[in-house]
């Protein structure tokens, strides 16, 4: 138990690769948090996921002890959030539980998009920002042109920004003096009913749903009794504990301080995040505000490459949801696929990410449908439904029109690469709202379709600024164009996990790139197989298939019987990877190509 | 009920698995070696004869086949003693057919009068290609010149001469095929074997295309041009396909090989050697020892036998259908539904019948032109597969 006066709450807001996970391993290296045997690179990054693509996806914490320079004890908690914009969600809530952020610019890059995104929701939590300037060890640090820029581009004061270099430990110690001079300490009562806020919660194996609070008023203690707020369920509190980073039990949390409990919970979804958790008896009478539970806004199916393999699936689907509320599936069957899941994620990364995840960890080869956006199908009855599937698209005849979501783009790129960027926003039937520049970056803001962006955006721009461009996006509505649904059909069967719904004036260009594809997907049968891409009854774009001229063995003689035979056998397993369309035979792994997202 | 089998008569192949030189497209098995003490593979080969008659008393023999490798380098004596003692063993058709595979070579000739005497009464010749360019490049140790010198002999000395050609070869065009095929109706005396050169894998030409070498190779739509043509002009000299490779005059197909596609029993004796034997009312599948010597230490120890797997309904059904596809006279499709105890399914055959792939008449079935082309597909599709 701490005194108010001596604790500090912070995160940290960077860009991917800008140090963050290097800045919170030095800082706890520094603090002789964890000993220099078991520290090990980006410890908070606890998934293979996360270390490999070098991304944090959940929330991670962990309290430094720490004796400034004024001879003072602190106890400080950082809640390390997620960069990404998919998990935009878990970043707003884990501000909410602290009172400050450092502020990590890479000062031989400056701002990207991303940061921009994450320090905006740090001043809306009414955040202290400590700007810092990170490898300042590489000659290409330039710290006076970078501290210009957060000024210009992001408005906060950065005169007293401190110059870093994580990786050789630089400017760590005027980090944590930093923490302890510049933020504010927390507020709370003591004595006031317990007031705990949810901030995040995950599934363990061993000890059931881990729980992490932060406590504003009160004190929570190991065998306390407490009610979820939201719900009313009333839960044992088995343990009570803090991060270091590992799980150390500790007696009891008071105000202002940042741990876990574990209650026997099952599910994670049977806590909330945003919730308050307050004593069964005497307990709080008002819950804190809060969260804005996070909404799937990018759909796909998922299905198993080996149709066997479906109940694994529906597994490892259901296990990953015990840890990840913000995901949602539902079964979906499909002519070409057989049977799987309708899956919401909350972006793309998120999609690849539970992908990767089922495909490694559950050992489950998959097909991902093109990815889609939540459509709003307006019918003529005046009512409304919202599509996830092309496949459920109703009747034209009786839809008035459609709406699509729409997102605000923010892409930050070195000046020579500003001609492209521009035009493939433009290509994708974006808005152009604004265009400044800091330096030689320019920042542009564009108004565009989410499902132009679902759809190999990323991928494009990467390639087209050599990976330099940073991007960033926020949901910003809901618009009516011209959208229609493309069937693809192959000797006039139509496939249904190939049809998706596009924009009109850009349909014969996706129709022929599917197409001709398609084209050198399928292998060749005894006839010839037309492939088409059509909406509704009208075929926009066609490809003919040639039939295959020879295939017969020149010679079999009594010794080749067998040979033949357990040929023939091979086939006819083979023939089980097929997907029948009428007379023809499709290969799943020409769905798996047709529907990559690099397509 | 007769037993299957006897829809397709009863045969037997002896293998001979050495070879003077290893030739780079073939997968045969065979060897080249030194010494070979032909006493010592005399005795074997009647030590298995006396193996397979035993389990297959009582039967008519309609056919004597000596494959290879290269029979033509066996000793007239060792022939001459197999054939007495098969004769021994089984009643011999009166039309039985003796056929012995030949390398054109000037020192094989000289022992054809050797065979002939043995019983032979059919040379099959592998002449592979009418140029002494390609005849290199295939690996051949003979020329032109001794090849047309070694067929005039056979043709002095037997009846039924066939030779084998090899097509599709390397920067062969239409034109190239087209004139070497007419050569060869020429030469031709009933029977013909022309084989698209197929690239097959753990051979020289294998590993080479493998390694990307062996450019020129005719691609697919030159290929079934080829065969195409080699139809039309086959046809028009009468000797229609009989076979998808093989070409005869009415009457002079070989007998033993439609042993095969006709799928009836044949007992393999020699090393690698496959056999169908129906024996006690139940059909396998026999399989000998591959390597030379391990062949010969196996049959002195009482049989050459490396594997002997018994067949099921299903089992011999495909095989019936692999083999009989092949023969232009087609399947029957209630000896299918026979051994397989299930019928070709209606819906495979009604879907070829109208993409004109095969053709119905009674209960047979048979291959259309078209369908010749596509004889794989063709047969999955039956199969199931």
């Amino acid at each position: 138990m701490t005194d108010l006066a001596h604790i500090r709450n912070f995160s940290i807001v960077a860009h991917i690769d800008h140090g963050k996970s290097t800045l919170a391993d030095r800082l706890i290296q520094e603090t002789g948090t964890v000993a220099g045997r078991d520290m090990k690179e980006q410890l908070l990054d606890a998934m293979d996921i996360e270390r490999e693509r070098g991304i944090t996806i959940k929330a991670n914490t962990v309290r430094i002890d720490y004796t400034a320079d004024n001879g003072e004890k602190y106890v400080l908690n950082l809640i390390d959030t997620p960069g990404h914009v998919d998990f935009a969600y878990e970043v707003s809530r884990s501000m909410r539980a602290v009172e400050g952020s450092l502020l990590v610019v890479d000062s031989t890059q400056g701002v990207e998009a991303q940061t921009l995104a994450n320090v905006y929701q740090a001043i809306d939590a009414n955040h202290e920002i400590v700007p810092i300037l990170n490898k300042i060890d590489l000659p290409a640090s330039e710290p006076e042109r970078v501290k210009e820029q957060i000024e210009d581009v992001i408005g906060i004061d950065a005169s007293g920004a401190i110059l870093v270099s994580a990786k050789t430990g630089v400017g760590i110690h005027e980090t944590l003096e930093a923490i302890v001079h510049h933020l504010p300490a927390p507020k709370g009562d003591r004595d006031a009913p317990l007031k705990a806020m949810l901030v995040d919660s995950w599934y363990d194996s061993y000890l059931g749903v881990i729980v992490l609070v932060r406590i504003m008023d009160g004190v929570l203690r190991k065998g306390d009794r407490v009610k979820m707020m939201s719900n009313g369920t009333i839960h044992h509190v088995d343990r009570i504990g803090v991060f270091r980073p590992a799980m150390a039990d500790i007696g009891e949390l008071g105000p202002g301080e940042i741990g876990f409990l574990t209650a026997s919970i099952k599910q994670v979804r049977d806590t909330r995040v945003g919730d308050t958790i307050t004593h069964e008896r005497k307990g709080a009478d008002k819950a804190l505000p809060g969260f804005k539970p996070s909404i799937p806004v990018v759909f796909c199916g998922l299905f198993p490459v080996d149709a066997n393999d479906f109940e694994d699936l529906r597994d490892s689907i259901e296990k990953l949801a015990l840890n990840d509320a913000s995901f949602s599936y539902e079964m979906e069957t499909s002519a070409a696929l057989g049977f799987g899941f309708r899956c919401g994620f909350l972006g793309l990364l998120h999609l690849e990410v539970v992908r990767d995840r089922l495909e490694r960890e559950f050992d489950i080869d998959l097909i991902t449908t093109a990815p889609s956006v939540v459509y709003h199908v307006y019918m003529r009855d005046g009512t409304m439904r919202e599509l996830h599937n092309p496949a459920d698209m109703p009747d034209m005849t009786h839809v008035d029109h459609l709406e699509e979501p729409r997102i605000k783009a923010t892409i930050l790129v070195p000046d020579e690469y500003l001609g492209d960027v521009l035009k493939l926003c433009q290509d994708r039937r974006g808005i152009q709202e604004d265009l400044t520049y800091a330096g030689s970056r320019a920042m542009v803001v564009y108004d565009l379709p989410l499902n132009e962006v679902v759809f190999d955006f990323y991928d494009r721009l990467k390639s087209v600024t050599k990976g330099y461009a940073s991007f960033d996006y926020q949901l910003t509505g809901y618009r009516e164009d011209n959208l229609v649904k493309m069937s693809i059909l192959v000797n006039d069967e139509p496939v249904d996990a190939l049809s998706m719904m596009v924009h009109r004036d850009r349909a014969e260009m996706r129709g022929r790139a599917m197409v001709e594809k398609l084209k050198d997907l399928i292998p060749r049968h005894m006839f010839k197989i037309p492939i088409q891409a059509a909406i509704g009854g009208k075929v926009i774009a066609r490809e003919t298939l040639s039939a295959l001229r020879k295939d017969v063995t020149a010679k079999c003689y009594g010794g080749d019987a067998t040979r033949k035979r357990k040929l023939l056998d091979k086939q006819k397993a083979g023939k089980k990877k097929m997907r029948q369309f009428g007379k023809v035979e499709i290969p799943q792994e020409a769905f798996i190509s047709a529907l990559k997202m690099d397509s | 009920m007769a037993e299957d089998w006897r829809n397709g008569g009863f045969g037997l192949y002896v293998h001979w698995p050495f070879c003077e030189a290893k030739c780079p497209y073939c997968d045969f098995n065979s060897h080249v070696s030194r010494s070979i003490d032909q006493g010592h593979w005399r005795t074997a080969y009647l030590s298995e004869l006396d193996r397979v008659a035993t389990e297959t008393p009582d039967r008519v023999l309609n056919s004597i086949f000596f494959g290879g490798g290269t029979p033509s380098l066996m000793d007239p004596a060792t022939t001459a003693a197999v054939i007495d003692a098969a004769a021994k063993h089984w009643r011999i058709a009166n039309d039985i057919e003796i056929t012995l595979e030949a390398n054109p070579g000037s020192v094989e000739a000289t022992r054809f009068a050797g065979y002939r005497d043995a019983g032979v009464n059919r040379i099959s010749m592998g002449i592979q290609a009418l140029n002494d360019t390609d005849l290199r490049r295939l690996g051949r140790i003979h020329t032109l010149a001794e090849a047309r010198a070694a067929f005039d002999t056979a043709r002095s000395l037997f009846d039924r001469v066939s030779f084998d050609l090899i097509y599709a070869r390397q920067d062969q065009s239409l034109a190239d095929w087209e004139r070497e095929l007419t050569e060869a109706l020429n030469m031709a005396v009933d029977h013909l074997s022309l084989y698209q050169l197929t690239i097959e894998p753990g051979t020289a030409f294998g590993d080479r295309f493998d390694r990307g070498g062996l450019r020129g190779l005719p691609d697919e739509d030159l290929g079934a041009a080829m065969y195409d043509l080699t139809q039309e002009i086959c046809e028009a000299a009468g000797m229609p396909r009989y076979e998808v490779s093989n070409h005869a005059r009415e009457g002079a197909q070989s007998r033993h090989n439609l042993i095969y596609w006709r799928y009836g029993d044949y007992a393999g004796i020699g090393p690698g050697a496959h056999g169908r034997m129906t024996v006690g009312g139940q059909r396998f599948a026999t399989e000998a020892h591959r390597m030379p010597q391990a062949w010969l230490d196996a049959v002195s120890k009482g049989t050459g036998e490396s594997a002997r797997d018994r067949l099921s309904g299903i089992d011999q059904a495909e095989e019936y259908l692999l083999m009989g596809l092949r023969i232009s006279e087609g399947i029957d499709r209630d000896r299918y539904a026979a051994l397989a105890s299930t019928a070709i399914p209606e819906a495979a055959v009604q879907e070829l019948v109208e993409l004109g792939m095969i053709r119905t008449r009674g209960s047979r079935i048979s291959v259309t032109y078209q369908g010749f082309n596509l004889l794989n597909r063709v047969i999955a599709r039956l199969a199931g597969a």
